[in-house]
């Protein structure tokens, strides 16, 4: 028979939105069981943000309170950035665990288990950046653009993420081990958070730092999020870091769904 | 429809290496048919194909009568499938690992949580439901896993060397628990490694071997078919082995010693008193003298003419 599949079931999308919610409580669920990443997803940002503040705050604006509503914006995408690899890491374990074969031979919609773990990821992003800002607030930040500007920081900052992760993805896809996604990540990651202005301004750097930091969207993004923050310029900003994450996103998602089906 | 499963011609390349070089299987409906081979031999790869995991490069195959690669997703709704490695979520419990599993076959939350307290008495893990499945012993998750890919009541099921690794405890576990699956007509695809698991479980067994069919039947055909009935020889003195080895090797090809029974592949059962005979002239006496069955072992040995490979590859 050489008849197209036309007539053979497929998972309504309904179903898979439903079969996805179910995987997202699954990411969810395993906080309770997981210390650590509790840890990692409340302790770390308040220990960040205490820690930048009163550790460099002095040294680059001359004064911790000054240098807060400066950082606290940079340290929310360059956290948002890091976590991130967090959805390879999950992924690259699934797939060594044999969990994802498991998922694979259920009668599920094959979107379902990556959307699902991008659903929990998402949530986990949004609590870990509601700590962040609480810790600022609990030390004298404040948001000055009211309720829309946060929420429209808290947007931005998820759509960013969302759109990265298809980096973190790939790099799950190919770590022969769950270890090594940390180790790649970081090794692509680290330079692109730090070599920004998240927590220095561009201006104190050498000029051939400056190029770089200029055009890296960590830089945008940052930019951005302190327009919505705290008051300033915030769509080219904002644009120009969602260009720099759906750049990410078109290189990375083809290679990654292709290293999935092709296992 | 008398086969639950049938394979033909299955060819799956992994670049330089070929996996699959033409495999044919069929599992008869109510049946367990045992894969068998060596580590590397490609039976995790059959069972990927057929459980829909990976598309065959050539061949096809139908479970349940229907196409493992035009009719995938209704295929997965008819298989059970426990992997090669306890493949549950270590850090959500017991129960809500099989809970999970349930939602995602869409049993809404209550049926859910039935199913999985039920499986969970089953397969006696009640007083382990709430614990996160990292703490559990090898065992426990092995069951776990069966237990997950039983949610559905699926009538086939495939099961991937389901007890490497484990105590002999837990083995005879498993088998108990296969045992019962099948007498409630659940057809079984099963792989192993282990010659006695395949002669325990198995109604038919299928020896593949880098990733070709090498002989098929039922565990006595196949012991008939490679001729071998064993004969096997213990002097009450240690010291001769040697003449031992040398009478039994007038009467039977390629004699191997072993913890000072000597062994030897005959077809003839009258070689048996020509044996008594003979070492008495020779002066040995007999601790053991015994003819028997060939062991699947023996088997795989005269089959391939090496012995199936059982180191275990370290793999967390
Ligand atoms: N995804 C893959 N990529 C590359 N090579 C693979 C892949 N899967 C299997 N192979 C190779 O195909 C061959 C058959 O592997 P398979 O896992 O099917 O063997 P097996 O009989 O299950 O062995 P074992 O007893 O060790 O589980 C091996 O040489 C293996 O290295
Ligand atoms: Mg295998």
């Amino acid at each position: 028979m050489t008849t197209l599949s036309a007539a053979a079931p497929r998972v309504r999308p309904l179903a898979g939105v439903g079969q996805s919610l179910s995987l997202a409580w699954r990411g969810l669920v395993q906080i309770r069981h997981n210390p650590m990443e509790l840890g990692d997803l409340s302790f770390q940002p308040i220990m960040f943000v205490l820690l930048f503040t009163y550790l460099f705050g002095g040294a680059i604006s001359g004064d911790p309170q000054a240098y807060l509503p400066f950082m606290l914006p940079g340290i929310i995408v360059q956290s948002g950035l890091m976590a991130t690899m967090n959805t390879g890491m999950g992924l690259s374990i699934d797939l060594h665990k044999g969990f994802f074969d498991r998922l694979q031979s259920l009668p599920i919609a094959r979107w379902a288990p990556l959307a699902g773990r991008v659903i929990s990821d998402t949530v986990k992003q949004g609590w870990s950046m509601f700590i962040l800002l609480a810790t600022g607030y609990a030390i004298g930040f404040r948001a000055t653009q009211g309720v829309l500007g946060i929420l429209g920081a808290f947007g931005l900052m998820l759509a960013f993420a969302l759109l990265v992760s298809w980096f973190a993805v790939f790099i799950g896809t190919i770590a022969k081990e769950p270890e090594q996604v940390m180790m790649y990540g970081f090794t692509a990651i680290f330079p692109l958070s730090f070599l920004s202005n998240a927590y220095v301004p561009t201006h104190t750097l050498p000029w051939w730092l400056q190029a770089f930091v200029k055009i890296n969207p960590v830089t945008q993004l940052s930019d951005a999020m302190r327009g919505l923050l705290t008051g300033g310029p915030v769509l080219d900003h904002a644009l120009y870091g969602l260009l720099g994450g759906l750049v990410f996103a078109v290189i990375f998602a083809p290679l990654a769904l292709v290293r999935l089906k092709r296992r | 429809m008398t086969n639950a499963i049938l394979a033909e011609g299955l060819v799956k390349r992994f670049g330089q290496t070929t996996a699959l070089n033409g495999v044919d299987l069929a599992v008869r409906q109510g049946t367990v048919l045992g894969l068998l081979g060596p580590n590397g031999a490609g039976k995790t790869t059959a069972v990927r194909i057929l459980a829909t995991l990976l598309r065959p490069d050539a061949g096809r195959a139908t479970v349940g009568g229907l196409d493992v690669v035009r009719d995938a997703h209704r295929v997965r709704g008819l298989i059970g499938l426990t992997g090669q490695y306890a493949s549950v979520d270590e850090s959500l419990t017991g129960s809500e690992n099989l809970r999970l599993i349930g939602r995602l076959h869409g049993f809404d939350r209550g049926a859910a949580k039935a199913r999985a307290a039920e499986l969970l008495r089953d397969f006696r893990l009640e007083d382990a439901a709430d614990r996160a499945a990292k703490t559990y012993s090898g065992g426990m998750r092995r069951r776990l896993d069966l237990a997950a890919s039983l949610v559905a009541r699926p009538q086939l099921l495939f099961l991937d060397e389901p007890t490497t690794g484990l105590d002999p405890r837990a083995r005879a576990d498993v088998w108990d628990i296969a045992r019962e699956l099948v007498a409630s007509g659940v057809s079984v695809l099963l792989t192993t490694q282990y010659l006695d698991e395949a002669d325990q479980l198995a109604d038919e067994i299928v020896v593949i071997d880098h990733g070709r069919v090498i002989a098929g039947g039922t565990p006595d055909e196949l012991k008939r078919q490679t001729g071998a009935q064993t004969l096997a020889v213990r002097p009450a003195l240690e010291s001769d082995v040697d003449k031992v080895r040398a009478v039994v090797a007038e009467l039977a090809a390629s004699p191997e010693l072993a913890g000072g029974v000597v062994t030897a592949q005959v077809t003839d059962p009258t070689v048996l008193p020509v044996v008594v005979r003979r070492l008495d002239d020779a002066g040995v006496a007999i601790a053991e003298l015994a003819l028997r069955t060939s062991t699947l072992d023996e088997v795989f040995l005269a089959l391939t003419g090496h012995r199936a490979e059982q180191e275990e590859e370290i793999r967390a």
